[in-house]
């Protein structure tokens, strides 16, 4: 952490969005992590990625847990609406939030004690749900916050910082997420900024459920030698699979790539989506070979990274539910309360 | 094939030096935020030491520098206004304790070499400042009575009062000088018949430009040339000016002419300058003072005629004029067809610049001069054809100000110095270093404030106009008081107190890339430099400023490129670095002197 508050001066030439905005007024106050704490690239990406979308503040809300990772929408977008919850609850208070006004963009921080551990049952069920938001894990393998025990995604003979081996077998959140119905997936790492950023407006832009685990290492207890979440270990051992672009409306599409590589994928706002396979034999809308790729190379000790798996047509909780489209929250009494002549007659239907 | 660009080399003196845009902007190299922090830990005495073993004349400097430094100041690109450097050297000097202490001590068994200083200005008094201590005996000659310069003659009172001048002239007089003044020095070679072993010339431009123009035979005895009439109010000869006055010229001579004239009961005063407001040779602070004073300048008006009748000036004629830009960007001016105007007036002060002039110089002494009367000389050892014969101040190369004659008389008091022991001016220069001094004090401590205040430049306190109207020794701006100079001083950016970054400790977690509030900072594949300057976070587009390029980084070949155009030096790139890789390191930039 730092006790020097960032300067408001900023380069004179920092390009300003079509809102006239600027990156620096999406931040959020100074970060109190530790110095290198990948979460605070993460957040320096959302910044970022909320920048170049034009995303006005107050039409996003953030959600939080605990943990280093749930600290961190405090330090982006200040000026937007957050609820840090009780351990492992995000999901809970994000699903609420949605039901009540399905117009914000949702951005949940979690992090791997979070949502692999405390609160898997919460996760487990918003993904089956497909809330309309952008979930996002600070994976580091470790409790940091609790001086570094292993986390429940910390892989298997992994060492801590003294040198013992974990015992246990990890959980790949993406993994399951693909599983039990997300409609989005993508990994990721903080260090790599030009990846991260195109996935998360990808993700911010997507009318589903958006899953990314970013690999966050944790400079204080799981960078070390023996860790396979350090700096180090992630950029010798990760494949990139798949990476998206999302190109604004009024930008013109240029095709230059080897045919068979790209895909553009229309979206509902009329911006284009653009898929880059980079591997070969990679289909990122094959959910089965998708979490295939995934475990072979998890056997192997490598990382698959990118846009890992992506229903372009995709269905949210409100459609599920058929909902009306106007936000709940913005319906009156009368909307809301048929009445209780109308209340009789269902009533009169059970007797 | 394009050309990757190569690591910086920080141990090269210029590097870091050139950060410190101030410094670098400086004839002297003072090192401006060092003496600045020293105000704000209130170490006035500190500070003016600081300056006074680089500019000489702190005191003098502090209210009468050409201040090179302000527009080079990086607060200029980071927001607007620059600090008030030279204001602040004034805070050093009027809130100093006692500095006997701090001074050199001057031998009293001489080195036995005699040293020749023509003229007492401020080159001939800096470079006897320099070689006292080094046991030289020191004869200056100076046509004046007193000692000063054009310090004394041609800067008024009202700029520059007299005890701050005579102090820190008396400080280098009094380590032993010899003087001889009050005779005009007619001969180079009666002086090197007394038998000196090296003669410096620092006379300055002592002869004011005339005006041929129209009556101006007839008008003379209302005409009057700018430094020669500041020199008799100096002295106390010319104590009025009556009747209405034309001042001509667009330097600061014109506007200490005009300001000196209101002050004198003069019953109106104007300025007429040949070109457009904007290429005044003024300081904007002189042009805006003598405006604040009532005083108008009028611009694009080109004289023609003196007008006398009955042997008295009436007035004169001026045409009309207006700047055009031409293709290369100069401005030509071209008539605008409208009539002659005539300015009634009673005197006109010719303050339209100023040239060498060597008389006494004899030509048959291996020096050689150009057609402008400037001696030929080497630019770096100021030695002239004749190898015992050094030139300094406005004297070397035409006109220039105070601060260019301290940074003069250090190089020539080197060569001299090297001359007089047999050695090589050129070859045996003692050369520059830096050297760099971690500011870590532990965690989260830096021995500089490092944190950056937004503040706007404070105004200076002034006089009351009526009051200082009133007499031509008042002196007008007052200064800044220790509180208003303390917050000043907080303005400085510290721009000495660099970020070093060492490669092999990064672990490329873009810490300092995200945290920078200026965008300085990126991480990427290495390219040539127009290239590079266009990959970064924000466009490299201020050509003059270096970028600070890494070498090639161990896990992913990219390389850090630090652009250090609009560097806030607020430290916050080494405070978020978690191995250490970025350190705040102050660059400590040697310039060589005689002693050092």
């Amino acid at each position: 952490m730092t006790f020097v508050a960032k300067p408001r001066t900023h380069h004179p030439k920092l390009p300003r969005n079509d809102l006239g905005l600027t990156r620096r007024d999406y931040e959020g106050a100074v970060s109190t992590l530790c110095a290198g704490c990948g979460h605070d690239s993460v957040s320096a990406a959302i910044i970022q990625a909320c920048h170049e979308l034009s995303i006005p503040a107050h039409r996003v809300a953030k959600l939080s847990g605990i943990g280093c990772s749930s600290k961190t929408p405090t330090y982006f977008l200040g000026k937007s609406h957050g609820f840090n919850s009780v351990h492992g609850r995000m999901p809970s208070v994000a699903t609420g939030a949605n039901m009540a006004n399905r117009e914000l963009y949702y951005i949940g921080i979690s992090g791997d004690g979070d949502t692999a551990s405390i609160g898997l049952g919460q996760f487990a069920h918003i993904v089956r749900r497909r809330i309309n938001m952008t979930y996002v894990v600070d994976n580091n393998g470790t409790y940091g916050l609790t001086k570094g025990q292993f986390s429940a995604t910390n892989d298997k003979g992994s060492t801590s910082k003294k040198g013992a081996p974990n015992l246990y077998e990890p959980i790949d959140l993406a993994m399951m997420a693909i599983q039990i119905g997300a409609t989005f997936v993508a990994r990721s790492f903080s260090g790599d900024k030009a990846q991260l950023v195109p996935l998360l407006k990808a993700a911010l832009k997507h009318e589903g459920f958006a899953f990314l685990d970013v690999i966050s290492p944790c400079v204080a207890f799981n960078n070390h030698n023996g860790s396979t979440k350090s700096y180090e270990y992630v950029r010798s051992h990760t494949e990139t699979m798949a990476v998206a672009d999302l190109i604004p409306i009024r930008d013109e599409i240029r095709v230059d790539y080897a045919p068979g590589t790209v895909e553009d994928v229309a979206m509902p706002d009329g911006s284009t989506l653009r898929l880059h396979k980079l591997h070969r034999d990679y289909d990122p809308r094959d959910r089965v070979g998708a979490m295939d790729t995934l475990m072979r190379r998890a056997e192997v000790g490598e990382i698959a990274t990118g846009l890992l798996y992506l229903d372009d047509d995709p269905s949210d909780c409100h459609e599920i539910l058929n909902t009306v489209n106007a936000p709940l929250a913005t319906l009156g009494e009368a909307e809301l309360c048929p009445g209780s002549e109308r209340l009789e007659a269902i009533n009169a239907a059970f007797r | 094939m394009t050309a990757l660009m190569k690591p910086t080399d920080i141990q090269n003196p210029d590097y870091f030096h050139k950060v410190v845009d101030c410094q670098w902007a400086c004839p002297a190299h003072t090192p401006v935020p060092e003496y600045i922090r020293l105000i704000s830990q209130e170490r006035y005495t500190e500070a003016y030491m600081v300056n006074w073993d680089s500019n000489v004349f702190p005191g003098i400097l502090g209210r009468t520098c050409d201040r090179p430094c302000e527009p080079a100041c990086r607060r200029v690109r980071t927001e607007e206004k620059p600090v008030a450097i030279c204001r602040l050297k004034r805070v050093a000097a009027d809130h100093k304790g006692d500095i006997r202490d701090y001074l050199p001590r001057i031998p009293t068994q001489k080195n036995g070499k005699k040293i020749a200083l023509i003229g007492a200005g401020p080159a001939s008094l800096a470079v006897a400042r320099d070689l006292m201590p080094m046991g030289y005996e020191v004869h200056l000659f100076e046509r004046d009575a007193k000692a000063g310069g054009m310090m004394r003659s041609q800067i008024p009172a009202f700029r520059l009062p007299m005890d701050v001048l005579e102090e820190e002239v008396n400080l280098i007089l009094d380590m032993g000088v010899v003087c001889h003044f009050g005779a005009e020095i007619t001969s180079m070679q009666a002086i090197l018949d007394q038998g000196f072993d090296a003669v410096f010339v620092g006379t300055g431009a002592p002869r004011g430009r005339d005006l041929d123009l129209p009556g101006r035979a007839e008008a003379d005895p209302f005409i009057h040339l700018g430094i020669d009439w500041l020199a008799s109010v100096a002295f106390g000869h010319t104590e009025k000016i009556e009747g209405k006055v034309v001042v001509l010229g667009g330097g600061n001579t014109a506007m200490d002419c005009c300001r000196t004239s209101r002050r004198l009961g003069a019953e109106s005063v104007q300025v007429v300058v040949r070109s457009a407001f904007e290429v005044m040779k003024a300081s904007e602070w002189e042009k805006e003072e003598a405006i604040a004073e009532g005083i108008p300048i009028i611009n694009n008006r080109p004289p023609k005629s003196f007008v006398v009748e009955d042997g008295k000036l009436k007035g004169m004629v001026f045409e009309c004029v207006e700047p055009v830009k031409q293709d290369d960007g100069r401005l030509k001016y071209v008539p605008t067809g409208e009539p002659d105007v005539f300015v009634e007036c009673d005197h006109v002060l010719i303050a339209i610049g100023q040239d060498n002039h060597c008389p006494w110089i004899e030509r048959d002494l291996g020096i050689e001069f150009d057609r402008w009367d400037c001696p030929v000389l080497d630019k770096e050892t100021l030695q002239s054809g004749n190898p015992k014969i050094f030139f300094g101040g406005d004297a070397a190369f035409g006109p220039e100000n105070i601060i260019w004659a301290s940074a003069h008389a250090h190089k020539a008091a080197i060569s001299i110095h090297l001359f007089c022991q047999g050695m090589d001016v050129k070859a045996d220069r003692p050369p520059e270093g830096v050297n760099l001094i971690s500011q870590k004090m532990g965690m989260h401590e830096w021995s500089y404030d490092s944190e950056h205040d937004p503040a706007p430049r404070y105004h200076v306190p002034h006089a009351d106009l009526a009051h200082s109207l009133a007499n031509v020794k008042i002196e007008v701006e007052l200064g800044f008081d220790r509180h208003l100079g303390a917050k000043e001083a907080q303005r400085c950016l510290n721009c000495d107190v660099q970020t070093v970054f060492t490669e092999k400790l990064c672990i490329e977690c873009d810490a300092c890339v995200d945290i920078c509030p200026m965008d300085c900072i990126t991480f990427t594949d290495n390219a040539d430099e127009p290239d590079l300057r266009q990959m970064l976070m924000a466009p490299a587009d201020n050509l003059a400023q270096d970028l600070y390029v890494s070498d090639t980084l161990a896990d992913t070949g990219r390389v850090m490129v630090k652009d250090e155009d609009v560097c806030l030096h607020c430290g916050l790139c080494a405070e978020r670095c978690p191995t250490g890789a970025w350190d705040m390191q102050k660059s400590v930039i040697n310039i060589p002197q005689v002693h050092a």
